[in-house]
């Protein structure tokens, strides 16, 4: 090959390039391993994890099982190892199977259009706070202190330089938004008010009676969820102009923070302001059924600097695998793994001090009495049990408090194992 | 007449919703351990919802068999070369997918204690390192979730830095063969974007540059190698340029396939840029992600970098949130770790030399298949091709084919098409990129294709003009879903609409 | 298709026919024809005041944008609602049916600035 180019050798193709501008020396990395050294490496990482904990954790990654066939069908290399689909005559696999993902997600969240998927949940917000400033000319954001506060940064990152000022909104004694504060708040300059339910202390929020405050003065209600399972029993965020959240509950695996998939939600309306891939319906040349991008004009590649995000990768693989888990579990399969959820969870609350007087789904807020909560979470690794997340780190005024989330993979003496360190 | 599942081009596939029926399930969760728990008692009437309309309910089988046959009607590097310019189609080495399934690794939660997350930690600390010896840079992060995100994170930077220095200054300057994400970054971060006009050997005009570098410029946002797949051989002197008026440089890390331990952008004077582990760094692209946009960084931009950072603390790793100038975040958590750690896996299983060897092999394909089609294609600029290489379709237009055409025609020869009509600062692009995977035989396939489909231009252009001619769908109506966006199925009246 | 010689034009493909104090506004043949086919257009609001070389709108094909910059200042007073369904009609019938907004002119002076017919015939040919 290289006498077909005119060359010697292969140094030749980069000896051209000027002496100070060539790495001359030799890169610092150990030489290539063999397979059975990489596999060993990284067994001896996880060995330095917590293996053969059982978890309370949630705050925004939960522990649910994984079916077997999500891994069979990604593992497929036509799936796993294909680019984007801007070519559709030979992408319509992943097209097709865009187009149901879209569709489980407005059956899930009442909305009318869903895109390809965002990277996560908690850089889906601010593109939603964009979105409404776009759609409202105004320029403020509202945003309750009850959403995930890790993502409540993240919308802070997002907007500080493209002048949206943005205001918190306090929770009341409940644990859910203070819809005081927010009357208080909510005025004309108000693109949109960002609430998470069921919320980061777990509990459902009052979205009817935020509607009617919201679109009394013009403003979108943006809804947040974390835990997608809660979807499968409790009402969906009809009232809202704008769905944002996280589909790690459905088959992604916590990996220690990523990656996992966002999802952005709207009305029919607002089509042309979501930022993303969108699959669209149409037909080929012979008539048949086919599926292709469409409305690419709103994206980065063709408006540039007047696009309505700079996304350009996306989670195709991940969203395949919550697509996988979604048709598999189905209508009454969602509707039982909630059930599960919300059984396990108000069991163990049910022994333990709650925070909060209101309805919650598969996480809540106990006080610690006496103790710290690190001191019970210390008691209960003995145990190998991971416990709950402290809240001082996010709220100062909840030192004494923990968030505790119960799934369906938690086994009942594990609860009660949990609910006997907070008595003793 | 009778429908048969015969090869996939022809077989009958609905969709999930229309082939359901209802009480069929494809799962089955443990009995309750705890009393059941009423949802309405619990949550209150007016918070359970109804049944899920329109979900799918099929079996476990039914749902196999249906994204198999999917995944029949898709291309992929396991099947075939994917010339895409820019993206890096390389092969996905499977050890990647076994290892990050690593069960204390794939089940590891953020907020677990630090003390039961050293594992995790560690990869993330060896991953920093490699990448900072690679890129010759003095640190990383690896929480931005893709490339665009990390332009993001980097243009963020330097206007943070900017803004310590009192002055965060107005405007980006932005190449006019710079990828998209470039300008739509830059005004994300509230700055105005200007473009600068290539020269004509494609690469950025130091005489333009010098004279538009003023002190309301924060930086310059540039592709090295550039888009057309040529290194900007005044690269040196366009950093200093900028560094002169107090700007910074961002480099678009996108074409490191070509740089990898042959050249490191930290030592020409770079100083932020984002790697895109799912194009140099082997991760697959699964149809359109997950992907991960490393950003390392000079120096002078370390007290920005997003939060937290890895700290050591005797024998343990142990996260820092105390950077008052940081950034702040830009996604919960620590990045996509399921990534990084195929990433790390990829260049461990390389080493240093394998590294450098896969850049020479990438560019040796990439200038193999330059030197047998200029023959055939008009070549857009004549300096020395690194990874890639861009032709335009001159030649073609003149017989009223287009690249787009003869990239369909592509299609029918077994492979996917290049990167059509991009760069802009080209007419009718042709961008092809090899990778190192490929061997002379595929490399020779692909070129025996196109050299065909240059006579076939001249001598039967309708052939062209019209293909795919031998796929599942025909080309597509993309004019009636721009026009009439449907994007979710709705229940029909009428029977279905499968395509046969 | 030819330009008609009663309306005004300017450089970047748009004309405006005027009618007393006010006149209608839409892009040119040329410029349809450039795009392809055209997927959606997107109007001012009525009410808006545009300024001459302002841009007012956008049209989109499938893969591209092109901005519609006004070619008088004026109040905008009427959008034409039928592309809003029917974008396609920009491609055939932009001198007539498919015309893009009315306005009411500030600045009449500024009609004496564009290119007659025959002067935009001239530079589209040598474009």
């Amino acid at each position: 090959m290289l006498a077909a180019i005119g060359l010697n050798s292969e140094e030749d193709l980069v000896s051209y390039l000027a002496s100070d501008v060539r790495f001359n020396g030799k890169l610092a990395i150990p030489d290539g391993k063999s397979e059975y050294e990489i596999v060993d490496y990284f067994k001896q990482r996880a060995a330095e994890n917590a293996l053969g904990y059982s978890s309370f954790l949630g705050a925004g990654v939960y522990y649910h099982y994984r079916p077997v066939l999500v891994d069979t069908v990604v593992s497929r290399g036509e799936f796993l190892t294909s680019y984007t689909p801007y070519q559709a005559e030979i992408s319509q696999g992943t097209l097709t199977s865009i187009f149901e993902f879209q569709t489980m997600i407005c059956q899930l969240t009442g909305m009318e259009v869903a895109n390809a998927s965002m990277y996560d949940g908690s850089s889906a917000v601010p593109e939603a706070a964009m979105m409404a400033v776009r759609i409202t000319r105004r320029d403020k954001v509202l945003v309750a202190r009850t959403v995930h506060p890790e993502y409540r940064q993240v919308l802070q990152t997002y907007t500080q330089h493209q002048g949206i000022p943005l205001e918190e909104i306090g929770y009341d004694k409940k644990g859910r938004l203070d819809l005081d504060d927010l009357r208080k708040k909510l005025n004309e300059d108000v693109a949109a008010i960002i609430v998470q339910t069921p919320n980061f202390f777990g509990l459902l929020e009052q979205l009817g009676e935020m509607k009617r405050l919201v679109a009394a003065k013009g403003a979108l209600l943006v809804v947040v969820f974390t835990e997608a399972a809660a979807l499968g029993i409790i009402e969906p965020p009809r009232d809202a102009d704008v769905v944002v959240g996280e589909l790690q509950s459905f088959a992604i695996s916590p990996s220690y923070g990523g990656p996992y998939v966002g999802i952005i939600a709207t009305l029919e309306k607002y089509i042309r302001q979501i930022p993303g891939r969108l699959v669209g319906e149409t037909t080929d040349a012979a008539g048949h059924r086919a599926f292709c991008l469409t409305l690419a004009t709103r994206e980065q590649h063709i408006r540039r600097e007047k696009a309505t995000s700079n996304i350009c990768t996306n989670q195709a693989l991940l969203a395949l695998m919550a697509t996988v888990f979604m048709t598999l579990y189905g209508k009454e399969g969602l509707r039982e793994l909630a059930v599960q959820n919300l059984s396990k969870a108000h069991y163990l609350a049910g022994k333990l001090p709650l925070r909060f007087d209101a309805p919650f789904f598969n996480e809540f807020v106990i006080t610690a009495n006496g103790r710290s909560p690190e001191e019970i979470n210390s008691k209960l690794l003995e145990q190998k049990i991971i416990g709950g997340l402290p809240l001082g780190r996010f709220y100062p005024e909840l030192t004494n408090c923990m968030l505790l989330c119960a799934t369906e993979m938690n086994k009942r003496s594990d609860m009660d194992a949990v609910a006997s360190a907070f008595k003793n | 007449m009778i429908k048969q599942v015969t090869r996939h081009i022809v077989q009958n596939e609905p969709l999930l919703f229309e082939q359901s029926s209802p009480g069929k399930k494809g799962y089955q969760l443990p009995a309750l351990d705890v009393p059941e728990s009423d949802p309405e008692k619990v949550l209150g009437r007016e918070n359970v919802r109804d049944e899920i309309d329109g979900f799918p309910e099929v079996s476990e089988f039914e749902a196999l068999r249906h994204f198999t046959r999917l995944s029949t009607w898709n291309y992929a590097i396991d099947l075939g070369l994917y010339p895409l310019g820019s993206c890096t189609m390389k092969y996905n080495p499977r050890i990647n997918e076994l290892v990050a399934r690593t069960e204390g690794v794939a089940w590891a939660h953020p907020y677990q204690p630090e003390s039961l997350s050293q594992g995790c930690m560690e990869v993330i600390a060896a991953l920093e390192s490699a990448l900072a010896e690679i890129t010759g840079m003095d640190a990383v992060t690896l929480q931005p979730a893709a490339g665009a995100h990390g332009e993001f994170t980097g243009i963020l930077m330097i206007r943070a830095l900017l803004e310590s220095r009192g002055n965060a200054r107005k405007k980006i300057l932005v190449p006019d063969s710079a990828h998209g994400t470039n300008p739509a970054t830059a005004m994300m971060v509230g700055y105005t974007v200007e473009n600068i006009k290539s020269n004509d050997r494609g690469m950025v005009d130091l005489g333009v540059l010098e004279r538009v570098v003023t002190e309301d410029v924060a930086g310059l946002m540039i592709t090295n190698p550039n888009t057309v797949g040529v290194f900007e051989e005044n690269i040196r002197k366009i950093c200093a340029t900028l560094h002169d008026k107090g700007a910074l440089v961002y480099m678009d890390g996108a074409n490191m396939n070509a740089l990898v331990g042959v050249a490191r952008p930290g030592d020409f004077g770079v100083d932020v840029m984002h790697l895109n582990l799912h194009k140099t760094f082997s991760t697959p692209h699964g149809g359109g992600g997950p992907g991960s946009g490393a950003v390392a960084v000079a120096k002078v931009l370390t007290p920005f970098l997003p939060g937290p950072r890895l700290k050591r603390e005797g024998d343990k790793w142990h996260w820092n949130y105390d950077l008052p100038q940081s950034i702040g975040r830009v996604r919960a958590y620590y990045g996509n770790f399921g990534v990084l750690v195929r990433a790390l896996a990829y260049i461990m299983a390389h080493g240093g030399n394998g590294l450098r060897q896969a850049t020479l092999d990438a560019l040796l394909n990439a200038n193999y298949i330059r030197t047998l089609l200029e023959p055939y294609y008009e070549l857009a600029y004549k300096a020395p091709s690194m990874h890639e290489c861009v032709f335009s379709d001159d030649r073609q237009a003149k017989h009223g084919i287009r690249t787009g055409d003869v990239a369909k025609r592509l299609i029918d020869y077994g492979f996917h098409p290049y990167t059509v009509s991009f760069p802009l600062i080209v007419r009718g692009a042709m961008m092809i990129e090899p990778t190192e995977t490929e061997g002379k035989r595929d490399l020779d396939a692909f070129i025996d294709a196109m050299i065909s489909i240059a006579k076939e231009v001249e001598e039967t252009p309708e052939l062209v003009a019209k293909a795919p001619h031998s796929t599942r769908t025909l080309r597509v109506d993309e004019v009636t879903a721009a026009r009439k966006p449907v994007v979710r199925w709705i229940p029909r009246s009428t029977a279905s609409q499968a395509a046969d | 298709m030819t330009y008609p010689d009663t309306y005004k034009y300017t450089k970047q493909h748009e004309w405006v026919h005027a009618n007393g104090d006010s006149g209608t506004i839409g892009i040119t043949n040329h410029a349809q024809h450039e795009l392809g086919d055209i997927v959606f257009v997107e109007l001012p609001k009525t009410g808006t005041n545009v300024r001459k070389g302002e841009a007012l709108g956008s049209v989109e094909s499938v893969k591209a944008v092109s901005d519609i910059y006004s070619p008088v200042s004026g109040e905008i007073v009427a959008v034409n609602e039928l592309l809003s369904h029917h974008p396609e009609k920009l491609n055939q019938d932009p001198h007539g049916d498919a015309w893009l907004a009315k306005i009411k002119f500030s600045a009449p002076g500024e009609m004496d600035e564009l290119l007659s017919a025959d002067d935009y015939q001239k530079y589209v040919s040598a474009e």
